[in-house]
């Protein structure tokens, strides 16, 4: 945690993305949560997805609710549009941004105790709406802001800071997004940059409800031995079940794997994640297998992580609604009060 | 990020750079890259802190114990530090560095005090100095203390050398010399001045323990082209001249003025001039603008002068008429260079040009001269005349006889030849206490944390951005009036205490201790010049390239630290690190440290040798 703003100056090899922007560019304030915090981390490699896609900073809209997650979102995309909600409320805010204005691109950001307790409902409905957003929990099983009690994601049987074991049952917020219908469901770690920040840039692209579930050490009340949400803990227990390379449909894609080392899946808008199988029989587009895989091996005490489901043609809730081309935000009086005429109308086609 | 590195991590290290050894003193000596390149090894970053909390009288006396004369180089140091300075890699310009030592010098107020006082008692040694310049004072100052006897020859009638004799007075107030020449010979040196030595033999046959050479490079050189000895009465010898004006035999010279060189004394040749009636002064010089061995501030101050630089032009004849000069005659020339990229003026075929003027400087270089030491002391020189001195012990083939200064390797600059005069002291003690002078004592080396709270530092981690400010100067209308006074007014204290905060504070070093790492990744995060990597360990060449920034100054280390639970290895390029701190005040776990690295050379005395 420091109180001074990072330095202006910059590396001199820094690179420039296509939109001219440098990855400082895509910075916000500086964080002030504690010294190590594995959010930051995120920050970091949303940072690094936001640059390396050419995200022009004002095409963002970064929502959030209430907790040391969702103060993240002053720390990057300074340029971006955000709104900061009540406790629990962002997928309600994100989804009536999305209905007014869905030409931006929204990145919700929250936490386990956001998410997956106060904001439970709102998180599930959200998803099973369908709403076009890429949706990421920082998930450090405690209260960090409120001095370390276990949060709903906590696993049974883990022990608090201060020697107190979990009884509670957790909350696992992937298979809830995954029975919920979210259409692109992953979980990676805030100290594996290298998976994380492919996962981001494919979510930010992917055109449906995409949820990744992170799991962030809390250094100063969950880093401890027989924490499961510790460095060491979610390092050793770590089941990637694949890693991804991200490219945008435009990129020439060179190929040099083994067969069935590798799995190209092209979604709707042209874009390729490309699967780097490391267990052999996952297939992330299968939900059933893939909801069966994560409950036998978290049985095992295994943090499964990766691409875990990917349906490459969603239906986003615009498509289901059938809205039109034109972003709600757009329409002038005329087209919103069309006058007495159109209301006879179709007040008539329900007599 | 390449699909490589998304492998899980290994858990044992594989094979590649060692970790870094910090205990070695070298290694964080590197980090302050101005004092590494400062000769004298002053600790700059140490005394640019003292002088903006307004410690000037501590500021000075960090510079004096290393280099002797801050108020002189303060004024005229070739400051290799600059070029050095890491400021210099992150934005446009350096710290200015030297004048920060002029603005320590010019507010140390009474500092008699804090200065050594004659040895009470003496050790019985008697050592002779020949020449009183920079590298035999240094010695002097080095070695009175100690309680030796010191003689100091000179064939001037005060000390100071070439810093009195060829740094023209504009340049360097003599009240400052005077002050820090002062401060040496209150130590009580024998002075044997006014008399030029003329035989070594004469010395050695005194009986002294020990003789030190710092007799300077003495001899301008002369230009041997035709018309030369028709027009001699106009055609003066640089460094004579500038002598001559600094001891007041010469006060004025005529209208028209050309210097023959490029180099310092070419510019301090044609300044001089400006000073003294040359309304149409002009440098002439062979090479092109860029190659000119003067430092580019000082072609800058003679062009501000009103002086033009003509390049590419080669002397070919002194034109005179009825026994008087009457201008100089230059062929053109051009630059070609060969498959080796190796350069040579060739000439360019255009018709010679001709100069009008009165007088003729010649600069064009100097020389070393040793018609006094008879070759028979046992004292080997090489083929060009030079003596051959132990660049370490400074010692040369006659065991009491040591060299320093430009006496030694050939013209450089005043603070060369304290670094000398310091590295002869230590071997003159050793020599004639009968040990040997290889034996050289180490460095006193201090590295302490700087951690006074979660972000609070004992020093000021605040990065200014402030572009390098400018020293004022007198207007020309003023300056070009009095030979005496001093064109550079120097920093004020506001001026120079927002200069120093520019320094990045390079000694304040990054201490990582990979036992107390979590790898969580916040260094690397806040980073401002990404310095930091976790990685495989690989081979050097290799590692440079997959940094989070490419590491491509191969003349920056790489801090490698080892022992991590990944099997991965903390890299850090020192390059560009700006010692912000930031690594340290996110670090949750105290792995990485700030710590102060100071370093000071050690000089001769007992207290050096028994450390």
């Amino acid at each position: 945690m420091t109180y001074l703003a990072k330095p202006k100056f910059r590396h001199p090899s820094l690179e420039k993305n296509e939109r001219g922007f440098t990855r400082r560019d895509y910075e916000g304030s500086i964080s002030t949560l504690c010294a190590g915090c594995g959010h930051d981390s995120i920050s970091a490699a949303i940072i690094q997805a936001c640059f390396e896609l050419n995200i022009e900073p004002h095409r963002i809209a970064k929502m959030s609710g209430i907790g040391c997650s969702s103060k993240t979102p002053d720390y990057f995309l300074g340029q971006s549009h955000g709104f900061n909600s009540v406790h629990g409320r962002m997928p309600s805010v994100l989804t009536g941004a999305n209905l007014a204005n869905k030409n931006l691109i929204y990145l919700g950001v929250s936490g386990d105790g956001d998410s997956a307790s106060i904001g439970l409902g709102q998180f599930v409905h959200c998803v099973r709406r369908g709403v076009n957003m890429t949706y990421i929990t920082e998930n450090n099983g405690v209260y960090g802001l409120t001095k370390g009690q276990f949060s709903a994601t906590a696993d049974r049987g883990s022990k608090s800071k201060a020697g107190g074991t979990n009884t509670d049952s957790p909350i696992d917020l992937v298979s809830m997004a995954l029975l919920a219908g979210a259409t692109f469901v992953g979980r990676s770690f805030s100290g594996d940059k290298p998976q994380l920040v492919p996962l981001i840039k494919a979510a930010l692209s992917h055109s449906g409800p995409a949820f990744i579930d992170v799991i962030s050490p809390c250094v100063a009340f969950n880093n401890h031995a027989g924490s499961t949400k510790s460095f060491d803990f979610v390092r050793d227990h770590n089941d990637a079940v694949n890693r991804l390379d991200f490219f945008e449909g435009r990129e020439e894609i060179v190929t040099d794997y083994k067969p069935g080392t590798v799995q190209d899946v092209e979604q709707h808008d042209g874009s390729i994640i490309r699967l780097h199988k490391i267990a052999d029989s996952y297939d992330p587009t299968n939900k059933v297998a893939a909801m069966n895989y994560l409950a036998t091996h978290h049985e095992k005490g295994e943090v499964v992580t990766g691409l875990l489901y990917l349906d490459p043609n969603p239906k986003d809730m615009h498509q289901l609604l059938r809205t039109i081309d034109v972003p709600l935000n757009r329409l002038g009086v005329k087209d919103l009060c069309p006058g007495s005429k159109a209301l006879e109308t179709i007040n008539d086609e329900y007599r | 990020m390449s699909i490589d590195a998304l492998d899980a991590p290994a858990k044992r290290s594989r094979p590649g750079m060692k970790p870094t050894d910090i205990s070695n003193p070298d290694y964080f000596h590197k980090v302050v890259d101005c004092q590494w390149a400062c000769p004298a090894h002053t600790p700059v970053p140490e005394y640019i802190r003292l002088i903006a909390a307004g410690r000037y009288a501590d500021a000075y006396m960090v510079n004096w114990k290393s280099n002797v004369f801050p108020g002189v180089l303060g004024r005229t140091c070739d400051r290799p530090c600059e070029p050095a300075c890491r400021r210099g890699r992150v934005e446009a310009e350096p710290v200015a560095i030297c004048r920060l030592k002029r603005v320590a010098a010019d507010n140390k107020g009474d500092i008699l005090d804090r200065l050594p006082k004659p040895a009470t008692t003496k050790n019985g040694k008697r050592i002779a100095l020949i020449g009183g310049g920079p590298a035999s004072l240094t010695v002097a100052r080095d070695l009175l203390p100690l309680g030796y006897h010191v003689v100091i020859y000179d064939q001037d009638p005060a000390a100071g050398g070439m810093m009195r004799t060829q740094i023209p007075k504009f340049r360097l107030p003599e009240k400052v010399l005077d002050e820090e020449v002062g401060f040496i010979t209150d130590l009580q040196p024998e002075l044997r001045m006014g008399k030029r030595v003329d035989s070594l033999k004469a010395v050695l046959a005194e009986g002294f323990d020990a003789v030190f050479v710092g007799c300077g490079a003495p001899r301008g050189r002369n230009l041997e082209i035709p018309g030369r000895e028709e027009a001699k009465a106009n055609v003066h010898i640089g460094i004579d001249w500038l002598s001559s004006v600094s001891f007041g035999h010469v006060d004025k010279i005529g209208k028209r003025v050309i210097v023959l060189g490029g180099g310092n004394t070419a510019m301090d040749c044609c300044r001089t001039s400006r000073r003294l009636g040359g309304d149409d002064v002009k440098v002439v010089v062979r090479s092109g603008f860029e190659e000119m061995k003067a430092s580019p501030w000082e072609k800058e101050d003679s062009m501000r002068e009103g002086i033009p630089i003509h390049n590419f032009l080669v002397p070919k004849e002194f034109t005179h008429k009825a026994g008087k000069l009457t201008g100089v005659m230059f062929e053109k020339v051009k630059a070609e260079f060969d498959a080796k990229g190796k350069r040579s003026l060739v000439p360019s075929g255009e018709p010679d040009v001709h100069f009008e003027c009165d007088d003729v400087l010649v600069a064009v270089g100097q020389e070393n001269a040793f018609p006094w030491i008879e070759r028979d002391v046992g004292i080997e020189f090489d083929k060009w005349g030079m003596p051959k001195v132990d660049e370490v012990t400074y010692q040369s083939s006659n065991p009491r006889v040591f060299f320093g200064g430009d006496a030694a390797f050939g013209p450089k600059n005043i603070i060369w030849a304290v670094a000398h005069g310091h590295g002869a002291a230590i071997s003159i003690d050793q020599f004639v206490h009968g040990k040997p002078v290889g034996d050289r004592p180490p460095p006193l080396v201090n590295l302490l944390s700087q951690k006074m709270g979660i972000h609070e530092w004992s020093y000021d981690n605040d990065i200014a951005n402030d572009l390098r400010y400018k020293v004022p100067h007198l207007p020309n209308e003023v300056a070009l009036k009095d030979v005496k006074a001093e064109v550079e007014l120097g920093f004020d204290r506001e001026l120079g205490y927002k200069e120093t905060q520019r320094c990045l504070n390079c000694d304040v070093q990054t201490v990582f201790q990979a036992k107390l790492c979590i790898e969580c990744d916040a260094c690397v995060d806040i980073c401002p010049l990404d310095c930091i990597t976790f990685t495989e360990n690989g081979e050097e060449a290799e590692l440079r390239t997959r940094l989070t920034a490419p590491a491509k100054n191969g003349t920056q280390d790489l801090y490698v630290g080892d022992g991590l639970k990944t099997g991965r290895v903390m890299v850090k390029d020192e390059d560009l690190c700006l010692h912000c701190g930031f690594c340290a005040e996110r670090c949750p776990t105290g792995a990485w440290d700030m710590q102060r690295f100071l370093l000071e050379t050690a000089q001769a005395g007992e207290k050096c040798q028994s450390r």
